[in-house]
């Protein structure tokens, strides 16, 4: 990498289109990932919340999961389900249940019990009492394992150009650029796969602040085990 | 089923325990990369959250930088290395450099912060105390905060291990050897065995590693700490 620029401007420039194709790729398999993962950690979550005995087994198998390298799963899953999106939603979803669930669980577990007794005496049903009373309450640490959440699997997104050049998003232009000896193609896909995170992790502190605007303005701190 | 025969077939084949490319050789690289990266990322960031804790100074930054640093993906960190790291060193700066300084980044964080909190949430009635029983700055952080501190620092550097075992294995991507190299090879040459072999020795080792930092935990919680609950 020698006897040239760090920075080709002119392939930048002539490369935005494609740039552009493998960030929106990026946001997919991230949205995808996010989206299904937050889904099945909410099932998991009140599942774990009503049957409390299941709940250490549930972060157990999640921390499990977590601990499994990403690189090992993806390429393991090859010989199962091909050189598919499947192959790269499966761990990226995985990934998400540890980062969710125990954010969830901790949200609505902290919401006081004199607030829920206020809500039924006056007169809310169940339902309107989740609706209005437990979930708004709960929402700065859900919100908080979305942060986390998301900013992960923006991250693990990149791995994901070990299947092939048709995934991986932005980490696409990393593992190009390392073979083909290319700067500008690693830092292109380095640098905005990064902004990606950043931005997303501001854009979720903002989502908190429109949606729970009596709060106040410091953030809330995430579960992390 | 397959798999499973294919797998146990290369695992328990002797051949592939010997030599340049056996297993143990990998498993070596993996667990010298790790322990090299955790050790020299402890050098840093332990010294600095226990001064940060003991002193109170700069909480803020540890508190506004610690979820940004983690924000940064790995796998990008490796490939934005290896630009500069090629400049230092052709050879070394293509194949280990990126690897080991991505590693050393990854593990700071958990460390750091940990350390922070471990002392910086030492009932401060203790160490008015230990003040005023004329221990010098220097014997209350040693005598007393460490002491205490000393489950949730294990716990820092639990997470730190466990973190970089399992994403040294990127390395093998880019140019570094280690257990992730059976995977790119058994990829590389349809070999599923060789592949799947790699796969379950890697998840052992990282699995291996958070149950042996847990029982490390466990032993350095003092009885006295360990009788409390939760608090």
């Amino acid at each position: 990498m020698s006897g040239e620029p760090l920075v080709r401007w002119d392939w930048l420039f002539a490369h935005l289109g494609p740039i552009a194709d493998r960030m929106g790729q990026h946001l997919y398999l991230a949205g995808i990932a996010v989206g299904l993962g937050f889904a099945i950690s909410f099932a998991l979550a009140a599942l774990s919340i009503r049957r409390r005995r299941i709940y250490p087994l549930v972060t157990l198998l999640a921390t499990a999961a977590y601990t499994i390298p990403s690189f090992a799963l993806f390429a393991a899953l090859v010989p199962v389900t091909g050189l598919t999106v499947l192959t790269a939603e499966i761990p990226l979803i995985l990934y998400t249940f540890v980062l969710f669930v125990p954010n969830i669980v901790a949200g609505f577990d902290r919401v006081p019990w004199d607030v829920l007794d206020a809500a039924d005496g006056m007169g809310f049903t169940r339902g309107q009492r989740w609706w209005r009373v437990e979930l708004p309450l709960a929402v700065p640490l859900v919100v908080a394992g979305l942060r986390l959440a998301s900013v992960s699997t923006i991250g693990l997104v990149t791995v994901s150009a070990i299947l092939g050049d048709s995934l991986g998003g932005l980490g696409y232009y990393i593992l190009d650029g390392y073979h083909r000896h290319f700067a500008t193609e690693i830092l292109v896909g380095g640098l905005l796969s990064i902004g990606l995170a950043v931005v997303a992790d501001l854009g979720f502190v903002l989502l908190q602040r429109f949606l729970t605007p009596w709060a106040s303005r410091r953030t809330e701190k995430a579960r992390w085990t | 089923m397959d798999l499973i025969a294919a797998t146990g077939g290369w695992l328990a084949d002797p051949a592939h325990w010997q030599g340049p490319n056996g297993v143990p050789i990998r498993l070596f690289e993996h667990v010298g990369l790790s322990g090299v990266s955790l050790v020299l990322s402890a050098l840093v960031a332990l010294p600095l959250g226990l001064w940060i804790g003991h002193t109170g100074r700069f909480s803020w930054w540890i508190v506004g930088s610690a979820n940004a640093w983690r924000a940064l993906p790995s796998f990008a960190v490796i490939g934005l290395l290896v630009p500069f790291t090629t400049v230092l060193d052709a050879n070394l700066g293509f194949t280990l450099y990126p690897t080991l300084i991505a590693m050393v980044v990854l593990a700071g964080p958990p460390i750091l912060v940990n350390a922070y909190q471990g002392v910086a949430g030492v009932d401060r009635d203790l160490v008015e105390a230990a003040r005023a029983m004329g221990m010098r700055e220097r014997q209350i952080l040693a005598g007393v905060e460490i002491p205490i501190a000393l489950p949730v620092l294990a716990t820092g550097l639990r997470s730190a291990a466990v973190q970089v075992i399992a994403t040294a294995t990127l390395g093998a991507t880019f140019g570094f050897g280690g257990l992730g190299r059976l995977i790119v090879l058994g990829d590389a040459n349809q070999d599923n065995g060789e592949l799947f072999g790699g796969v379950v020795l890697v998840a052992a080792l990282a699995l291996a590693t958070l149950g042996l930092f847990t029982l490390l935990e466990r032993r350095l919680t003092s009885p006295g700490l360990s009788g409390r609950t939760a608090g």
